[in-house]
């Protein structure tokens, strides 16, 4: 679904150039849960910028669903940390959005609008809004809040999520909900998804495979893939398998932060 | 009850006031000339209510007129500059040089160009008014989030279609907020051009008074003045309200 293959990225600072990639590669399967871990300032953010088509890499190829990318790739969905909804709409004309923007929905816009009201009822059931569709976003608590932006990431059926900390600001016990929201959603819809993440019991929890990556410029240093049976319950956090490989990931990560 | 007295307090205190004006007048003998006493300028309303009134109406109209040119060319330049940051970085300094002439200087030679009248009145009240109005509504386009502009923009948006999706419905705030500050600065610059070149308004009548010494008509026009500009400010904020009710509301309260 996504191969980068020796991509190094290089941002226009204002004391010359920053390399916040530089030799990185990665490969995610179709359909699969890969998670990306690493220190802050990384280039986390900016790799999800390189698949989505949003910047171009300085040097190395990027394709997805087995295209090379040149512009937006329209097939992705993203959330972030901030829900970033528009006050001024309701939960469901957020949710809405993407297809007043994306084609072929854009054109049938008008004529298809109870259908696509519709769909959003169904996303909104799965995520556990159901109801709080003629909500405003300031109705909502925090976590309702990403889950809606959840909700806008998918009505498009990308066939690629991408998700930069979307529960980076959460307490623990709204994350972990989130955590099985997501876990539901993506087995219900099989897209494949690209999770950046601080929490690594989160990427542990959630992922097949986890990315780690360097501290800037970022690479991928090592993928380790997780093997717990699906569905997997919140309970697998307490067994010793998982608690080691979050270890495991702890001390890679700190092995890299003082490199 | 405490509603009841919440709401009448403002009357209560303009009550208030114009008694003490009107009691330290009387006891300490001001003399009419330097301060006239409130009964005084209310005679003057009677007795030049005539005239008070259709240089009232000059006034407003021109203010009106002047703010109406502000809110047209400012949302334009507005949504102009805040568009691009490149656009945005070229205008600003030489918008901020033009803000910072005194618009008082502008006067005699908007009179040289267009005559005494009511053009310059207009003139001096939309340059005066339509800057706060450009700068807000660029700060609500330049201001947008830069995650979401990412979203949309993953899906192939334009940039006009993040505009028209979320710049423009976002900068209203901004925008309906400008406009209490427009309105306001747009009525100085009405009655400074009257005071200065004029043969109308509110502004003209004060300065005409001032020099055949009449105070208590000088004063029946400032308070003419001070009640136009306080309803076409709530007239303004009341629009603000209507039209960006979601701004209000939303304040504060995205809790996590
Ligand atoms: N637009 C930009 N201009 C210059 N430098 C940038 C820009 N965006 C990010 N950077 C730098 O690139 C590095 C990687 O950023 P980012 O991808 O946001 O990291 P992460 O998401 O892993 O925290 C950081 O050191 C950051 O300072
Ligand atoms: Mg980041």
């Amino acid at each position: 679904m996504i191969e980068l293959k020796d991509i190094s990225l290089a941002y226009a600072g204002r004391t010359g150039p920053v390399l916040a990639l530089d030799g990185t590669s990665i490969s995610v399967g179709k359909g699969e849960f890969a998670a990306v871990v690493g220190p802050s300032g990384c280039g986390k953010s900016t790799l999800m910028k390189l698949v989505t088509g949003l910047i171009k890499p300085t040097s190395g190829n990027v394709s997805v669903d087995g295209a090379p990318v040149h512009g937006p790739v329209k097939i992705a969905g993203m959330a972030f940390q901030n829900a970033n909804l528009l006050p001024w709409r309701t939960v469901t004309e957020n949710i809405l959005l993407p297809l007043e923007i994306v084609e072929p929905y854009r054109s049938q816009f008008r004529a298809k609008k109870a259908e696509y009201r519709a769909r959003v009822e169904n996303l909104l059931e799965i995520v556990g809004l159901q109801g709080f569709g003629d909500r405003f976003p300031w109705e909502l608590s925090g976590g309702m809040q990403q889950r809606a932006s959840l909700c806008r990431s998918l009505i498009h059926e990308p066939k690629l999520l991408m998700l930069d900390e979307p529960f980076a600001a959460l307490d623990a016990f709204t994350r972990e909900e989130l955590w099985c929201v997501l876990r539901d959603v993506w087995q219900r819809l099989n897209f494949t998804v690209v999770l950046v993440t601080h929490d690594l019991r989160e990427a542990v929890f959630l992922a097949d495979t986890i990315h780690v990556m360097s501290a800037r410029p970022g690479r991928i240093i090592e993928t380790r893939k997780v093997n717990f049976a699906r569905p997997r319950d919140l309970d697998v956090c307490y067994e010793k398998d998982f608690t080691d490989t979050v270890q495991v990931l702890r001390h890679k990560i700190a092995e890299v932060r003082k490199a | 009850m405490n509603k009841q007295i919440e709401s009448a307090a403002p009357w209560l205190f303009v009550v208030g006031l114009f008694v003490f004006w009107e009691l330290a007048c009387r006891l300490l003998s001001v003399p009419t000339i330097i301060l006239p006493a409130p009964s005084a300028i209310f005679a003057a309303f009677q007795r030049f209510g005539g005239p008070i009134a259709t240089n009232s109406f000059v006034t407003l109209w021109t203010t009106m007129a002047g703010f109406a040119l502000s809110v047209v060319f400012g949302l334009i330049l507005g949504l102009v500059v805040g568009w691009s940051r490149t656009i945005y970085r070229s205008f600003y300094p030489v918008m901020i040089g033009f803000n910072s002439i005194p618009k008082v200087a502008v006067v005699p030679i908007l009179v040289m160009w267009f005559g005494i009248g009511e053009v310059p009145a207009i003139l001096t009240a939309f340059l005066i008014s339509f800057f706060p109005i450009v700068v807000n509504v660029a700060t609500g386009l330049a201001t947008i989030e830069p995650e979401l502009e990412d979203v949309l923009r993953a899906l192939g948006a334009s940039k006009l279609d993040v505009m028209r999706k979320v710049g423009i419905p976002r900068s209203m705030p901004y925008f309906f907020g400008s406009l209490k500050v427009a309105i306001t600065l747009a009525f100085v610059g009405t009655v400074v051009s009257e005071t200065i070149a004029a043969n109308k308004g509110i502004g003209f009548l004060m300065a005409q008074a001032g020099s055949n010494f009449q105070m208590p008509l000088v004063f029946a026009g400032l308070i003419a003045l001070a009640i136009e500009g306080i309803v076409m400010y709530a007239a303004t904020a009341w629009l603000e309200q209507r039209m960006t009710g979601w701004a209000f509301r939303s304040q504060g309260s995205a809790a996590a």
